[in-house]
């Protein structure tokens, strides 16, 4: 018994050092100097501590603190964005009762598996039309009319845990749908605000291809898209504090995670996809 | 429900018969408002840009079906993007699916340290999609990276992985099971939901702990098993960032996915009425191929009765 345990603790500590080997060879990168770095050895033998100054300046005309303010500035108003809209949205498909209810819902499940493709091109036409091309508008607006199914999906599993006695009482003593929805459904769904955050944070943090498309001017550059402009001119001269930005690039989205762990598999477990 | 709105009826009048349904579609009404002017319409306008030619400067000139014509008779380029992507989603979905099940299966047993280990297989996931471990791609894989290093050491000869045209997409595939971390997540929860009494029933009937995990647990986690698959295919047919930014699609298109393709058509060369008519083609595939999982599932998913 014991001894299975062990090996068990053995085999998982193996199998986490080869799912985390990339990551430190990123922090190692990250501390190399450029002729250190095609030697590909895991540990630096001296650590350069200013790629990170030298990183954080290496694009002309701004400091990566101005990419990491546009990142934020996009990912907290999406992530609001998609809070209310998921939400508002979500208690109307899980607590009221109006006609085509079940169409709207099965269309919803549907656009669930659409690829991004079939929308990718008219839409950058449409925000074309709108003059928000080389705006951050693109990728803002959208996440306040719940332009994530999986969301609301997430929620509307989420609320139909929660007990419907406790509206019907709330009716019953004269509270309105709104007051419902605000003070009696909405202030219980915490997990399921948390776990749609961490999500939407993480994956807004990460839109390479949306940002790219959208963002024309450098003075809007977003963190990858700044990466990137390292990566596209790999003068011998970038590569340290290009890993050194590139780390840095990571840690917000780690950091939200580790703080908000304990709400990821709870959030998950009650969007009941089990048949 | 019914009853409940029947008691509230008698006192407050004939009000909330008709009020629900407005505050419904009150409720609803972001969703609605972006499903029509993000979705739906969209959709419209690039099946009639897919019959068009269209730089976004001048006016759509209708074509007819000449842009799907063209795709399927005189566009190499289509065929290589679609054999990858297809290679690229068979390889990279079961694969990632099978990591994800042994390690949530691990990672249920062991109890301490668990949200350790949790949060350790949880980070490529976390952050697999970003252009920094692209970036670490390029040079895990590269001629001097940690592949040749560990292959030296049984004295093989290094190969450059991500510039070989034949090994090229395999490192995205590796990529890619890398971040198996969500699949996992999903997996622990539902191996969260299967009653306990199942195995312990399984245990007085004598079986192993292998025979139930193919009586019980797989079984059980069917329905799981095929959301996950479904959520995976439909992604892995999408994917963008890890070919634009490891390989660009090369070297000679070995790693030109269906995604970059179809970027590279609308946004490096303006041909919007080509890239929507690509889009179409992109959809229709990952119908065929949702429809042929779902109607499958019918065999091997099993819901409790």
């Amino acid at each position: 018994m014991n001894r299975n345990l062990t090996l068990r603790y053995l085999f998982l500590i193996l199998c986490s050092i080869v799912m985390i080997y990339p990551v430190f060879w990123l922090v190692g990168n990250a501390l190399k100097s450029n002729e250190e770095i095609p030697k590909s050895n895991l540990i630096p033998t001296t650590l350069h501590w200013e790629n990170f100054a030298n990183g954080w300046t290496a694009i002309p005309g701004f400091t990566f603190a101005h990419f990491f303010y546009n990142s934020f500035f996009i990912v907290v108003l999406s992530v609001f964005g998609t809070l209310i809209s998921s939400a508002f949205v979500a208690f109307g498909f899980a607590r009221l009762n109006f006609p085509l209810k079940k169409m709207w819902f099965a269309i919803m499940m549907v656009t669930l598996m659409l690829p991004t493709q079939v929308t990718l091109v008219p839409q950058y036409i449409l925000f074309t039309y709108f003059d928000w091309v080389g705006t951050t508008l693109p990728l803002i607006v959208p996440h306040f009319l719940a332009v994530s199914p999986f969301f609301v999906f997430l929620m509307v599993q989420f609320i139909r845990g929660i007990p419907k006695d406790l509206d019907e009482s709330a009716k019953i003593d004269g509270c309105s749908t709104l007051g419902i929805a605000f003070k009696i459904v909405l202030p219980l769904c915490t997990p399921a605000f948390i776990t749609t955050a961490i999500f939407s944070f993480i994956w807004t943090w990460d839109d390479f291809l949306g940002q790219m498309i959208y963002l024309t001017d450098t003075a809007k550059y977003t963190v990858p898209l700044a990466l990137r402009l390292f990566l596209d001119n790999t003068s011998a001269v970038t590569w340290g504090p290009m890993y050194a930005m590139s780390l840095l690039s990571v840690i917000p989205c780690f950091i939200i995670f580790i703080v908000a762990q304990k709400y990821f598999v709870e959030g998950i477990s009650t969007t009941g996809i089990k048949g | 429900m019914t009853e409940i709105n029947g008691a509230v009826d008698k006192s407050s009048g004939k009000l909330h018969r008709w009020i629900e349904p407005i505050w419904g579609y009150v409720f609803i009404s972001p969703w609605l408002l972006g499903l029509f002017v993000l979705t739906v319409g969209p959709m419209s306008q690039s099946f009639y840009l897919s019959l068009t030619e269209y730089n976004l400067l001048e006016l759509p000139t209708y074509i007819g079906f000449d842009n799907y014509k063209e795709i399927f008779t005189d566009d190499a380029d289509f065929w290589k993007s679609l054999q990858v992507t297809l290679t690229y989603v068979v390889l990279s979905v079961p694969l990632k699916l099978f990591f994800a099940l042994m390690v949530a299966l691990l990672l249920f047993q062991a109890i301490r340290g668990m949200s350790v280990f949790r949060a350790i297989f949880y980070l490529p996931s976390l952050i697999g999609g970003s252009v920094a471990i692209s970036a670490i791609w390029r040079n895990l894989f590269g001629m001097d990276g940690f592949l040749n290093k560990i292959g030296g050491l049984f004295g093989l000869q290094g190969i450059d992985w991500i510039n070989t045209p034949g090994t090229s997409l395999y490192t995205l595939v590796m990529l890619a099971v890398w971040q198996f971390g969500s699949s996992m997540v999903i997996f622990l929860a539902g191996l969260k939901q299967i009653p306990r009494d199942l195995y312990e029933s399984a245990s007085v009937d004598g079986a192993s702990k292998f025979r139930s995990f193919f009586s019980v647990t797989l079984p059980m986690l069917t329905p799981i098993i095929l959301f996950n698959l479904v959520m995976q295919i439909i992604g892995s047919f999408q994917m963008f960032t890890q070919a634009f930014i490891v390989t660009q699609g090369g070297p000679i298109n070995s790693t030109l996915v269906y995604a970059l393709y179809l970027y590279q058509k609308a946004f490096a060369y303006f041909n919007m009425g080509y890239a929507s008519a690509l889009a179409w083609i992109l959809l229709s595939v990952i119908a065929v191929f949702t429809v042929i999982v779902f109607w499958s599932s019918k065999k091997w998913v099993h819901y409790e009765t």
